[in-house]
């Protein structure tokens, strides 16, 4: 079946008052980025309260589809015919056809719901569906009247043109982003940050990212895994810019001078700083951890309290209160895990204690980092200063 | 500075090579298979090819068969010849240092064509032990195949003598040598020496990636593993890789040009290397540090340094290398080679492998010394706890 436009229905966004057009403006926009590069033309328009993409000549339907089940905010996409208004008797043959086209099988249930956005038309909107019910039913004897379960509603709407549809594909939901504000994720190799920056992405968040590497200790490819993982999730969060920071550095550093099961938590209270430090500068209104209370020592209640003590700025955890399985099941669906899971030393494996503290004492930790004052603000400043910052989309 | 000694992974192309393939693929580009005139040019090159690599080997250029390298050419030596042959017999004999490609592809002969395969042990050289060699012989033995050089530690192999014994058990025992390595750096004459079947690479050479070829003896039976259009003799189906060929054909060319003078200059070079790298504590060499090893291959186990990291140490200063086989480097599984040869525990993580070739310079070797004098006791002192 041929599709002329795409009726984008979207949820939460229908209730925000004043501020809507803000956000159906921004749905708009992201439809626009996302669609950037399907092959065909596209016009995206709001009408009547709702979003059209409209597909001009030829385009590639299975990409389009693929490209708006990304977008935030959309909680929708229903493929549309669209066909010329016409007098009743030829509106009833565009419908069979259509019936005929979408469903071969011919014996499901039905129910016709018919709207005028143009009221001109001669019938209203209950005559219509009378019309166009008893219309499929001659024509399909197989099919059955349904109207409270029917197993397809049947759309049409008349306005300047016929629009039919029948079909709801889901879309992903949340909120479009750039709607609130932006945030800095601290972005590891491994399955939990990318995921947890998809989650944040999904209410409406634009999102930053921040990486730090450990050369020699971490490789080229280390690198270029996190950079596709941030492209990955930039299909559902739009463009992303990435800090890559050293942290060779400051992590021997403190290996050699703190006690070895505090290096972890020690080692996370400064990536917490310097990410901190990007976010201010970019005017982020916060920062974002995949962690999860308990999956690891660092990730005990203890061990986060100590590690948030050095953030003024907010810190979301979306996966706190997730198991592994359960954010490993969001990671294939978003399709990051096969990349997660490649097997390149990240930086907060490399000199890892056997026993690391698990219930770290925050006063004790910061009398630790004491040691560090010699050096440690001008290696902060070096690694800031030689961070290479990139886009990824 | 940099410095590449990396040259069992891959080699730099011979620009000479790069040109010629350029000419082949972008002027000459015809299909050798064509009635028309560009068939018959394309032809041309392949027989030239063919010619250059029969005269190397003293063989017949008819017993030359063209493949896309290594892996292919391995894989159809051992499946071609052991399903052509398996009336005489279902076993298999290889060493247990083998590259991934015949092992893999034994380890597949085993599990779905029911062949029985045995896994020759080595000594602490890396050399086949040849009294196991002389154990496995039995009746149903239809197939021998040993590398020439071992990719990991360098070690040659004593072919001779194992053909020698192959044959004064069973003269119609085929066997096979994977000499990626060695082909290049030794003048290899395999009727001379009983060898049936030998499987070279072109990117080792300074040639093309991609292409690479199997010598079959014409005694061989053998039956092809691809089927198509019957190209080469129906051995390997496929239209030919022209510019491949022809550019693994004068890269043979320029390799064996001058090849003792190159040989000698590297051999130089590696003891140069050995007797600097060995100053530094806890360090040790693999395998063989005289002739019994191949002139390029060095391998050096730093006890108390990770080969990863290491390795990415050096590559900061502009110097690469592999740590273990870059073949098998995607899984950071420690090396069976090392096991093999039973290297100590602290090597078997341990260990990076610098591989030379005819470009390589005294001046690099001293730069890459000076490198790891520098960087390797600033890495111990950062090891895990």
């Amino acid at each position: 079946m041929r599709f002329h436009s795409f009726l984008i229905k979207y949820g939460e966004i229908g209730i925000k008052g004043k501020n809507r057009y803000l956000f159906e403006d921004a749905l708009v926009r992201q439809i626009r980025h996302a669609l950037k590069d399907v092959d065909g033309e596209f016009l995206v328009h709001k009408c009547h309260g709702r979003v059209y993409v409209d597909c001009e000549g030829e385009y590639d339907y299975e990409d389009t589809v693929e490209r708006l089940k990304k977008v935030f905010g959309i909680v929708g996409i229903c493929p549309v015919v669209r066909r010329k208004v016409q007098e009743i008797e030829g509106l009833k043959k565009d419908v069979v056809a259509y019936v005929g086209e979408m469903y071969p099988e011919g014996n499901q249930t039905f129910k016709v719901d018919a709207r005028r956005a143009d009221k001109r038309y001669p019938l209203n909107s209950m005559e219509i569906n009378c019309e166009l019910g008893e219309a499929v039913l001659d024509a399909y004897p197989g099919m059955k009247v349904d109207v409270h379960h029917p197993d397809i509603r049947l759309n049409v709407e008349i306005r300047e043109e016929v629009y039919i549809y029948s079909e709801i594909i889901p879309g992903p939901g949340g909120m479009p982003v750039g709607t609130n504000g932006s945030a800095m994720l601290l972005l590891s190799g491994g399955i939990d940050s990318p995921v947890a920056g998809y989650m944040i992405a999904k209410r409406g968040v634009e999102i930053e990212a921040v990486y730090f590497h450990a050369p020699p200790y971490t490789s080229e490819r280390a690198k270029e895994k996190v950079v596709d993982l941030a492209r990955l999730v930039s299909a559902y969060a739009g463009p992303i810019r990435l800090h890559i920071v050293n942290f060779t550095d400051i992590q021997l550093y403190i290996y050699e001078k703190c006690p070895h099961d505090e290096l972890t938590i020690i080692m996370r209270r400064y990536m917490m700083r310097i990410a901190e430090h990007f976010a201010e500068k970019d005017g982020c209104l916060g920062l974002i951890t995949g962690e999860s209370i308990g999956q690891v020592a660092s990730q005990t209640m203890q061990s986060l309290a100590a590690t948030n003590a050095v953030c003024t700025m907010p810190v979301y955890r979306p996966l706190i209160g997730f198991d592994k399985k359960e954010i490993v099941e969001i990671s294939e669906k978003i399709d990051t895990y096969e990349t997660s899971i490649l097997p390149y030393e990240d930086c907060c494996t490399i000199f890892v204690a056997k026993h690391p503290v698990t219930k770290p004492d925050t006063a004790r930790i910061a009398k630790s980092e004491l040691n560090l004052a010699e050096k440690i603000d001008g290696l902060m400043q070096a690694a800031i200063d030689t961070a290479e910052v990139v886009t990824v989309s | 500075m940099e410095v590449y000694l990396d040259n069992s992974a891959t080699t730099m192309c011979y620009p000479e090579v790069g040109e010629l393939v350029y000419k082949v693929m972008c002027q000459d580009y015809g299909n050798p298979s064509s009635m028309h005139r560009k068939g018959v040019q394309a032809e041309h090159y392949i027989r030239e090819s063919k010619e250059t690599i029969a005269k190397i080997l003293k063989v017949t250029p008819k017993e030359i068969f063209f493949t896309s390298g290594g892996t292919e050419s391995d894989n159809l030596a051992l499946i071609g010849c052991a399903r052509a042959n398996r009336r005489s017999g279902n076993h298999l004999i290889t060493s247990s240092i083998e590259h991934p490609a015949i092992l893999n592809t034994m380890r597949y002969l085993e599990e779905e064509e029911g062949f029985r395969v045995t896994y020759l042990p080595v000594d602490e050289h890396g050399k086949i032990r040849l009294d196991a060699l002389a154990d496995a012989l039995c009746p149903e033995t239809i197939l021998v195949s040993i590398m020439y050089v071992n990719n990991e530690v360098g070690t040659v192999q004593p072919i001779q003598e194992a053909v020698q014994m192959v044959r004064r058990y069973k003269p119609s025992i085929l066997f096979h040598t994977d000499a990626v390595q060695g082909y290049g750096k030794y003048r290899i004459y395999p009727k001379r020496m009983g060898i049936d079947l030998l499987t070279a690479s072109g990117h080792k050479i300074h040639g093309p990636k991609g292409i690479g070829f199997l010598y079959i003896d014409s005694r061989v039976r053998i039956t092809p593993i691809l089927f198509g259009g019957e190209q080469q003799k129906n051995i390997r189906s496929g239209t030919e890789n022209v510019p491949g060929i022809a550019g693994l054909g004068l890269a043979s060319r320029l390799i064996y040009q001058d090849l003792e003078m190159k040989n000698a200059l590297m051999r130089e070079l590696k003891e140069h290397f050995i007797e600097g790298a060995l100053k530094i504590e806890n360090t040790v060499v693999h395998g063989f540090t005289d002739e019994g090893g191949a002139p390029h291959i060095i391998s050096l186990g730093v006890a108390g340094v990770r080969s990863e990291v290491l390795l990415h140490a050096l590559e900061d200063k502009g110097i690469y290398v592999s740590s273990g086989s870059a073949c098998s480097s995607n899984h950071p599984a420690v090396s069976g080679v090392l096991k093999g040869i039973g290297a100590p525990q602290e090597y078997l993580d341990a260990t990076l492998r610098f591989s030379m070739s005819e470009f390589t310079t005294k001046e690099e070797i001293d730069y890459t010394l000076e490198t790891l004098y520098n960087c390797i006791p600033m890495l111990r002192k950062f090891t895990r706890r």
